[in-house]
């Protein structure tokens, strides 16, 4: 986290004093997300985040888990202790089987209500999105969307949301000072995945939705899965090889695929690559496409924009190759080679595959 | 059938720098764009109007010079325009926009009921996609987020079928008019605007309200007073401690680099190695 967000609000501004009646929420809580009997990760990655928030606040670290009666709706409280819960709210009704809006977001308004946290986290998803835009409504509080920092202020217990701003050059913290809860939202593989550690264990509150199916006005009719074969899936890669408009022609970019073959990697792009039409839209990394964490991203003819960087900087190890010494990405790569990339990946494509033709057999 | 559109104008962020020493926004100059998310639902109306028949308003919250992206729209096609506009709107976050759009939507429903409130997805500033839950909320319509295809429309029965995109795959959902809907983008391409309605755009008179005019009964539920939310640091990201440690060996030949590289890596970052050797194995 940057130095910058840890200093307290700007110099000048007269000390803060929360609400009375607001002093009453505590707590952090994350809304454990879950669609067709599986837990999104990015609720798993919030409750590491939360842990420290809580942690810094004393306060608990409270999962929220809302989904149809059944063994499988109870593993997800289950899944939430083991990545670091203490505590969690549970709504089992056949209302939930699938995501609506309306059922969800009284649910979950209701807790609140009834409960008092001080902060509620969702994921930036199609469905965390939704409900958190309408559950922010209902409650009037605030809600900043897509962060990519989170700390507290501690002089005025309140929470620090970090988000790119204008494009992504920047960043801005937004806080929520005299509402309650602070919501905010962030995007997958934004926060590291917390260690699942099946010895914790965690209190369940049970709770119920009060509401009649016929009471609901939108129906769920059918529900049509991808085709999850040939779908790249970029965020959970853990070796990306990451091709940009340095490649200059669409027929250069296959020596990212022969590279990304070798590594048994996935394929990524910068957006002008993408705009071009060389790569799938699947496939952009970046602000504007997905975020990514793998243990190895390989960035080849790449000038590491911000846009193209908040995308990617959080992983492991960054390879660069550019011929421009001067080129942005070399500020925060790891490793750089300064070069024309059409004779270097050739070459680092055979390096690999020959190192490790000699590493399996030394075994 | 009397379809909403809300449209905002945005600076062209392709085209934004910022000041290199004092890291602020420079926006002299910067163009203004109708938000690209909001033609696709712009377009998605026209398609409606086009088949079923309707009414199509378009509505934007904004400082005054935002009445270009309005005409703009009545040259796509779209029948009539209101622009809200008033200084005490200024500095108004998500629960700020949606509370002001909420009230002149409400104001334009009083001389023809509205049926459907079509947003963006998302803006290409703000960029929360939280405006239109909001305004759902408010309106009390049904909330359909990220449709990416209206399967079916009828008026008789007030009931509409979308396809809303989900983390997996495609929710189809059947609901109740009226309602508010974000078009996702991609499912449709913005027509071109005709001669007859780029003379009409031109001369179009665009009804101007004021926070009276639209209806807005407390006004401390709009602008920065209105605001939960505050801004408080801009900044850039902080860069790395360290620079990339640039690969360079006695040859400098890609073969000879390569090589280097990899030695340098898998020594300091020898789980890399063991991760690469375990999915080839
Ligand atoms: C609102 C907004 C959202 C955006 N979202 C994204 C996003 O999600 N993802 C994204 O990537 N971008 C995004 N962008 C675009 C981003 O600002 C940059 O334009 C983009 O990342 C640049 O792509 P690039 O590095 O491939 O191309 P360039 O910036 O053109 O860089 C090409 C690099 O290749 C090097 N090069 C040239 N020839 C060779 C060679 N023979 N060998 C080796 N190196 C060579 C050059 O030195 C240069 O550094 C967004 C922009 C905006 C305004
Ligand atoms: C860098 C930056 C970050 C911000 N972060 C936050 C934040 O985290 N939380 C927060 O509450 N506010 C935030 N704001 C304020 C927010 O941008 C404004 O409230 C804005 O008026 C609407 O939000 P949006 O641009 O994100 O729209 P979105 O919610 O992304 O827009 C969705 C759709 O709503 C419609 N729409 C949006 N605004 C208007 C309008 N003025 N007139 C007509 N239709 C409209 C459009 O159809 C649009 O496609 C931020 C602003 C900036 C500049």
């Amino acid at each position: 986290m940057s130095e910058e967000t840890k200093k307290p609000a700007p110099a000048g501004k007269k000390k803060f004093e929360l609400d009375e009646r607001l002093k009453a929420y505590k707590g952090v809580w994350v809304f454990i997300e879950h669609e067709r009997g599986a837990i999104h990760p990015v609720s798993l990655e919030l409750l590491g985040e939360g842990r420290k928030l809580a942690d810094m606040l004393g306060v608990e670290l409270t999962g929220v888990v809302m989904g149809p009666p059944g063994e499988t709706t109870r593993s997800f409280c289950q899944e939430a202790f083991y990545h670091g819960a203490d505590l969690c709210y549970l709504i089992e009704d056949p209302l939930l089987q699938d995501y609506r809006n309306e059922p969800y977001t009284k649910g979950l308004t209701d807790l609140v209500n009834k409960y008092q946290p001080e902060i509620l986290f969702l994921g930036a998803t199609t469905l965390g999105r939704d409900l958190a835009g309408s559950v922010a409504t209902t409650l009037k509080t605030g809600l900043t969307a897509d962060c990519t920092e989170l700390n507290i202020d501690l002089d005025v217990r309140s929470l620090l949301a970090s988000r790119p701003t204008f494009g992504g050059s920047l960043l801005c913290t937004i806080q929520t000072l005299n509402y309650r809860p602070q919501m905010a939202t962030v995007r997958p593989r934004v926060m590291a995945m917390p260690e699942r550690d099946a010895t914790r264990n965690g209190r369940i509150i049970e709770d119920t939705l009060g509401m009649i199916e016929s009471s609901i006005i939108t129906k769920v009719l059918e529900f049509i899965p991808d085709e999850m074969q040939d779908k790249p899936q970029l965020p959970f890669a853990d070796i990306i090889v990451a091709g940009g408009r340095g490649m200059k022609k669409p027929e250069n970019f296959k020596l990212i695929w022969e590279l990304a073959q070798v590594l048994g990697a996935e394929v990524g792009a910068t957006r002008p690559v993408v705009q071009a039409g060389w790569v799938e839209l699947d496939r952009q990394v970046g602000q504007s496409g997905k975020t990514v964490r793998p243990k190895l991203y390989i960035a080849v003819g790449i000038s590491g924009a911000i846009q193209h960087r908040v995308g990617m900087d959080a992983s492991d190890v960054i390879i660069a190759i550019n011929n421009d010494p001067n080129a942005p990405i070399f500020d925060f790569a790891h490793y750089g080679i300064v070069g024309n990339a059409m004779t270097i990946l050739p070459a680092l494509t055979e390096a690999f595959k020959a190192h490790l033709a000699t590493a399996r057999k030394a075994g | 059938m009397h379809i909403v559109v809300c449209i905002k104008q945005v600076p062209d962020s392709a085209q934004i720098r910022v000041h290199p020493v004092t890291n602020t926004i420079m926006r002299q100059g910067v163009p203004t764009i109708v938000n690209p998310y909001d033609l696709y639902a712009l377009e998605e109306a026209l398609r409606l109007k086009d088949e079923y028949g309707a009414r199509v308003t378009v509505l934007t919250m904004g400082p005054p010079m935002a009445e270009a992206a309005l005409r703009k729209a009545i040259s796509y096609g779209a029948d009539d325009a209101v622009l809200v506009t008033d200084r005490i709107f200024a500095g108004s976050d998500t629960l700020a926009t949606s509370y002001a759009l909420a009230a002149a939507i409400q104001q334009i429903s009083k001389d023809i009921p509205v049926d459907l409130v079509f947003t963006g997805k998302q803006t290409i500033d703000g960029d929360t996609a939280q405006v239109g839950p909001g305004v759902a909320k408010r309106l009390e319509m049904q909330l359909l987020t990220y449709v990416s295809k209206i399967r079916s429309l009828d008026t008789d029965r007030q009931e509409i079928v979308v396809e809303r995109r989900s983390e997996g795959g495609v929710q189809v959902l059947k609901t109740k008019i009226p309602s508010l809907i974000t078009v996702l983008e991609g499912n449709n391409e913005m027509r071109f605007a005709t001669m007859a309605n780029m003379f009409r755009a031109a001369r179009y008179p665009v009804k101007i309200w004021n926070k009276d005019a639209a209806g807005i009964e407390d006004p401390t539920k709009t602008g920065l007073k209105g605001s939960p939310t505050v801004v408080s640091k801009v900044f850039a990201p902080t860069p790395r401690a360290t620079k990339a440690e640039i690969i360079q060996c006695e040859s400098n030949e890609p073969k000879d680099l390569s090589v280097t590289l990899l030695a340098k890596m898998f020594t300091k970052f020898p789980n890399i190695e063991k991760e690469l050797l375990k999915r080839s194995a």
